[in-house]
């Protein structure tokens, strides 16, 4: 069979969403021949539609449908109904990520083993052995196109990085560099090198950044085993008397619900959709949802301690010129419990234009304290804090029946406050953050909070015993075989780096075991 | 929003000779308000002149700009001036005068410095009305693409193919 597939084609592979986990899944199992119907509820944008302007994309691209909040962090006071900012489009938010892509370091991988019993976190070892993942890193840095690895140059320094780097130095920190950025450095290779245009966020009108949407999607098209069914709005999973899923229900673009049978379905709806649709497919076989025997469905959501810290000068730095995240701090990044937390954190370099900074730079505020602070836009650098968050059981999405959406079904709320490890690691990132910029000469500076999440992890977490987690070493569910999760959602810990290139990697890992299973005649 | 011709088509001295000063930063006549030098007028349609020119003022004071002219708190705000927002914004704009009152002073424009307009607004501030205004001007004000060059920012760079060769690394002050 090839391309488009019949609704009742119950050969095929159903993957929901086309982001960095479903986009690579689907692509990496057409190339083996696998046949593949990718259900994706936003629409099909590519570099020729991406705008530079802040609040026209996110209106084109971003995922505004309801959701709800609770907890005590900031975002449910002042984003009450956007507790995230992804994506709604084909290629998920790897439309608008930055680009940076870092591996774990070796002990994040067994953070309840290194970090030892941290009252009211969750924590876990992951299932996965840091020397297994090795070759796959390698694989997803080649095809994400990673700097300063693979023999891939590193990007140029921009102003905001410049002023960055002369501080860190000035502090005494060691590892500082322009990055490991998923865009093109040099004119070598099938992307278009980066041009410096400042709007990585907001989509890459060159394709130099790797967005899921302009390289694997049509890869894996091309293939002839992949359908990406655009405007699919996935309700909820099926399944059989024997506990096996057997297809998913869908809202096409017309609003319509449709019906895919499937041999094997995979989510990649990102952390707050995935459980949401396995909790909306709750049955009387299965009443606390999908996949739920543990309980532990839409718990343990992370979202990475972040923060960032603005400064502004005499003298002008126009951090919005040039890649938007291309500059890092690492020396951070290590688990030195003699800092007041376990874990580590990231610094990188961070632009936003002025419409995003009146927005962002400290939600609700008004008068001259915070106007003046805008006055000096053109002088200001700015960095952004990405560590280890504490994996927390009441930090959970869940079905909120009050509120339902364009197609009638409930929406997640997300409940989340703080660890107080996320809080001592925040200080601390804010404590240095302002070091480095009061090292060359900041004459005010500015530690920002978090804005609504970028970084959305562990609802459906990875666990070696069915009882602590959702899915098991490959993103297979524990209760049901031929049921998979492809997202950051699998996560069992955040570790310190941006997540994509891992759960790039284990979107490469899982198409090798799902290929594999399927041709073992096992699902 | 430079007008040689105002509203009604009334020229600059016809139409401030038609209106009177409301507090130092306006010019209020029938259905109309204008900068003092007659720079720019707007006509109101469902606001009164007066509401709309305190609300010019409140929309100044909770985000002041001193390099940023009034025509562009206006343009952040104009969208109030409309049949289904009206009730709401006149009756706020009452509490606000109220409150000004209950300072001591005429009304909120006759108030001189800005810290006593600000010592009213923060008295404000939770209510619904005071949000409504503040969470507008958020992108009212600042996502006005005629509003970015003062404060440096240039805007989309695509089509000048990036800052490649347009300064991304010029910094010279290090
Ligand atoms: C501004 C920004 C900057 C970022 N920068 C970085 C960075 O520099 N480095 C980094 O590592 N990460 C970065 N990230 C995070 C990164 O984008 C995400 O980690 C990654 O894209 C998550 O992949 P995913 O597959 O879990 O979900 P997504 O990429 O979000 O894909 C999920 C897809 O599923 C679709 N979907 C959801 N529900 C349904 C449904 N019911 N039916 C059908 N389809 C559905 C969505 O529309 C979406 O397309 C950034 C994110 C943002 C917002
Ligand atoms: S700075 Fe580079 S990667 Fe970012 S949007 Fe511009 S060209 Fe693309």
């Amino acid at each position: 069979m090839t391309a488009p597939f019949d609704l009742s084609d119950d050969s095929v592979v159903v993957i929901i969403g086309t982001g960095a986990g479903g986009g690579v899944l689907a692509n990496e199992l057409a190339q083996k021949g696998v046949s593949v119907v990718a259900l994706e509820a936003g629409g099909r944008y590519l570099p020729q539609d991406y705008v530079n302007d802040e609040w026209e994309s996110f209106g084109q691209l971003a995922w505004t449908d309801a959701r709800t909040t609770s907890g005590d962090w900031r975002v449910a006071k002042d984003f009450s109904g956007l507790p995230a900012w992804i994506v709604k489009a084909v290629g998920g938010t790897t439309t608008h990520w930055a680009g940076a892509s870092l591996r774990f370091q070796d002990h994040e991988w067994k953070a309840a083993t290194t970090y030892g019993n941290v009252q009211g976190a969750n924590l876990l070892d992951w299932p996965i052995d840091p020397r297994e993942m090795d070759d796959y890193y390698t694989k997803a840095e080649d095809k994400l196109g990673v700097t300063r690895t693979g023999g891939r140059p590193g990007l140029p320094g921009n102003n905001n990085y410049k002023v960055f780097e002369a501080g860190a130095k000035a502090l005494g920190y060691k590892t500082i560099h322009t990055g490991n950025m998923a865009i093109t450095s040099d004119d070598g290779g099938d992307r278009q090198m980066c041009q410096q245009t400042g709007f990585c966020f907001q989509g890459c009108k060159w394709g130099a950044k790797w967005s899921s949407a302009y390289t694997d999607i049509p890869e894996g098209e091309a293939t002839g085993n992949l359908e990406v069914r655009e405007r699919a709005h996935v309700a909820r999973i099926l399944h059989n008397e024997a506990g096996k899923v057997t297809g998913v229900e869908y809202f096409d673009a017309d609003g319509s619900l449709q019906m895919q049978k499937a041999r094997v379905v995979c989510v990649a709806g990102n952390s707050f959709e995935s459980p949401r649709m396995l909790l909306n497919s709750a049955s009387s076989m299965f009443p606390d949802g999908l996949a739920n025997t543990s309980g532990q469905v839409g718990r343990n959501y992370m979202r990475h301690m972040t923060g960032s810290v603005y400064a502004t000068f005499e003298e002008p730095v126009r951090m919005w010129r040039g890649t938007t995240m291309a500059g890092i701090i690492q020396d951070e990044a290590r688990h030195d419990p003699s800092r007041g937390f376990v874990g580590g954190y990231e610094l990188e370099t961070l632009a936003l234009g002025l419409p995003f900074m009146a927005a962002f730079l400290d939600p609700g505020s008004w008068g001259r304290e915070f106007t003046t602070a805008l006055d000096s836009y053109e002088n200001m650098a700015g960095m952004w804090i990405v560590g280890e968050d504490m994996p927390q059981e009441t930090n959970r999405v869940t079905l909120n029946y009050d509120v339902t959406d364009q197609h009638g079904l409930p929406v997640a709320n997300v409940n989340f406050s703080d660890h107080p490890n996320d809080v001592a690691m925040r200080n601390h990132a804010y404590q240095q953050g302002v070091a480095v910029y009061e090292a060359v000469g900041a004459t005010r500076v500015m530690p920002t909070p978090p804005y609504p999440s970028t970084h959305n992890l562990g609802t459906n977490r990875m666990s070696a015993n069915a009882r602590d987690g959702v899915v098991n070493a490959h993103g297979q569910t524990h209760d049901i075989a031929n049921l998979f999760v492809s997202d950051g959602s699998q996560f069992t810990t955040g570790a310190a780096e941006n997540p994509t290139l891992t759960i790039v990697a284990l979107a490469i890992r899982q198409a090798d075991f799902i290929a594999g299973e399927l041709s073992r005649g096992n699902i | 929003m430079e007008t040689t011709t105002g509203p009604k088509g009334l020229t600059r001295r016809q139409l401030l000779s038609r209106a009177t000063a409301a507090g130092a930063s306006f010019m209020v006549g029938a259905g109309f308000i204008a900068a003092p030098n007659g720079a720019w007028a707007i006509e109101t349609i469902h606001l009164t002149p007066e509401t709309f020119a305190t609300l010019t003022q409140m929309a100044r004071d909770i985000y002041p700009h001193d390099k940023v002219g009034d025509e562009f708190y206006v343009a952040a705000i104009k969208g109030y001036d409309s049949a289904d927002a009206a009730k709401g914004i006149e009756a706020g704009i009452s509490a606000l005068n109220a409150a000004a009152e209950g300072k001591g002073f005429d009304s909120y424009l006759a108030v001189g410095w800005e810290r006593d307009r600000v010592d009213i607004l923060r008295g404000m501030e939770d209510s619904a009305f005071f949000q409504q205004i503040r969470g507008g001007l958020v992108t009212g004000l600042y996502n006005q693409k005629a509003v970015w060059p003062i404060f440096g920012y240039e805007g989309s760079s695509f089509e000048f193919g990036g800052y490649i060769d347009r300064g991304f690394d010029d910094i010279n002050w290090l």
